[in-house]
């Protein structure tokens, strides 16, 4: 991800706004946790959580990479180093019917471009379908990823653009429209468990299933939060306050993103 | 039984204009060379199938060479947009550009279907999705034996495919290993195939979770070095990232993607 040039200054060292989301997102995963992972933004953090406290994670990719351990940021699902590390690689059919459609991953990690207040995801079009002023790239793995794990964890920038109700199209299911609706359509995972931008942390509230701001990152106001939601945003009457990156964490993401493979090393 | 023969050859005698033809390559071993060679013969209104249309599909529809596309996620991969595809679908230009969208699961089983003779795939997919109800290659069946509700697809079952592979022998036997997508059961859905190789060689030594695709599935073989490039072929090179990344500034505008067209695949012989 490209790194905003909205530092923040705290005691500890100097930090983007995307440093902090990809490490509270990283801190969300454990050890020894299966977990399908989109490209961009989850896979930096899955792979910086795999290079700090939890080194036994699991990484699959739609390409049907299972068990990657890459040692540089892939740019694409199918790099090939996700390939020569994985533990198995197997066909794109097989990744989608063996793997994910019975429910045996842990954890699906996805990005979107909009999200509403159910946590339902859009990649597919910005304004009608039919004629869009943004054509996106559309649902890939996205909408059985979300369906089928046994939890989703999602990442994503909050702004006006980003944080809207309704969405211009429903491309994966969160809470659907509400209580009740993943039940209803007969998904079996139990939906997003928690939404992790570049100011906070969203989780949805046990009933109601709405978005519910809980975490601030270091420096963020809740009036920032407001103001970057499209709808009126819930917020927990305890609000936490993400801990600030540790050393530690900042050089193993930077050595990470550094590394990125980046050019042909034919 | 595959014959060897030149792309050239194997474009000419076996896609014609109107065909549907997909052209597999998950992130790895993309038909680059032979989507060049669609173009330069000048091919028209095909329907063109991948699960993951990305820069040679942008190339192929900023070329006009499509009317249609089936696909479940058009992009390119960790840089951004494929601006091509965008511009035919936001604007209408070359062509206008009928889709068919599905997600990945979706359009796996359409090919898996095809592959097996059989009409329509059942997954667990799609369900409260805007795709649902919204395409009409996508639809719902009850489960016979449980009741349950499940979505179905309809088979797609190609005119032709096209893929790229490391490695074939003489008799045209064909051998693919690292990533390898749903090339298998595009060719086995479709009624001919045209693989591209790295090499050909004297014997196939059969590779660990390599996918051997005999002979007598595939229609014609032509050895094609590099023909996936900027892709990659495991145990040949590496994928060309940069180019990836410059493809951005290339494709945003009409211009400069025109005059790379002319520069590196009108004027370059197949």
């Amino acid at each position: 991800m490209t790194a905003s040039r909205n530092h923040v200054s705290t005691a500890s060292p100097k930090f983007t706004t995307s440093e902090m989301m990809s490490i509270a997102a990283a801190r969300e995963l454990r050890d020894g946790q299966v977990c399908f992972v989109g490209i961009g933004a989850p896979s930096t953090a899955a792979n910086l959580a795999r290079a700090t406290h939890a080194p036994g994670l699991v990484l699959i990719y739609e390409s049907g990479c299972i068990g990657a351990k890459p040692a540089s940021l892939p740019l694409s699902i199918g790099d090939g180093e996700l390939a020569r590390t994985a533990d198995a690689v197997v066909s794109v059919p097989e990744i989608f019917n063996y793997w994910l459609q019975p429910g045996r991953i842990d954890i699906g990690f996805l990005g979107a471009a909009q999200i509403d207040r159910f946590a339902n995801l859009n990649t597919t079009v910005i304004g009608p379908y039919e004629r869009p002023g943004v054509r996106l790239p559309g649902a890939g793995g996205a909408p059985e990823i979300a369906a089928s794990c046994k939890e989703v964890v999602i990442m994503i920038k909050q702004n006006r653009h980003s944080f809207v109700d309704p969405l211009d199209f429903r491309t994966s299911i969160g809470f659907g429209d509400g209580p009740g609706s993943r039940e209803r359509l007969g998904l079996r995972g139990k939906g997003p468990r928690m939404v992790i931008t570049d100011l906070g942390i969203l989780r949805p509230d046990p009933k109601s299933c709405e978005l519910t701001l809980t975490d601030l990152h270091p420096g963020v106001s809740v009036d920032a939060a407001r103001e970057a939601t499209g709808w009126a945003l819930a917020v927990a009457p305890e609000l936490k306050r993400t801990s600030a990156p540790t050393e530690a964490e900042l050089g193993e993401l930077r050595r990470l993103v550094s590394m990125r493979a980046e050019g042909s090393t034919k | 039984m595959a014959e060897i023969v030149s792309l050239r050859d194997a474009v000419a005698e076996l896609v014609a204009d109107g065909d549907t033809v997909a052209m597999e390559g998950f992130s790895h071993l993309i038909p680059h060379a032979a989507g060049h060679e669609l173009i330069r013969q000048g091919r028209r209104h095909l329907t063109l199938v991948r699960l993951t249309p990305d820069l040679v599909f942008d190339q192929l529809i900023g070329m006009g060479v499509a009317d249609k596309l089936v696909f479940s996620w058009g992009g390119n991969p960790g840089v951004g947009s494929l601006h091509r595809f965008r511009d035919a679908i936001e604007n209408g230009w070359p062509t206008p550009l009928k889709i068919e969208e599905h997600s990945h699961a979706g359009l796996t089983n359409r090919f898996v279907a095809g592959a097996s003779g059989l009409p329509f795939a059942i997954l667990r997919a799609y369900a409260g999705t805007g795709l649902a109800g919204r395409v009409a290659s996508i639809k719902s069946v009850q489960c016979p034996f449980t009741g349950e509700t499940l979505a179905a697809v309809p088979a797609i079952n190609p005119d032709v495919a096209i893929i790229h592979a490391q490695q074939a022998d003489a008799h045209g036997n064909v051998q693919m290993w690292g990533i390898t997508g749903v090339q298998k059961e595009a060719v086995l859905a479709s009624s001919r195939s045209i693989v591209t190789v790295e090499e050909i060689v004297e014997r196939i030594e059969l590779r660990p979770g390599g996918v051997v695709l005999p002979s007598w599935v595939i229609t014609a073989v032509a050895q094609v070095p590099g023909g996936a490039r900027p892709s990659y072929a495991s145990g040949y090179y590496e994928r060309d990232n940069t180019f990836y990344s410059e493809w951005e500034g290339i494709s945003r505008s009409r211009d400069t993607f025109i005059a790379w067209m002319q520069r590196n695949v009108l004027g370059v012989g197949a």
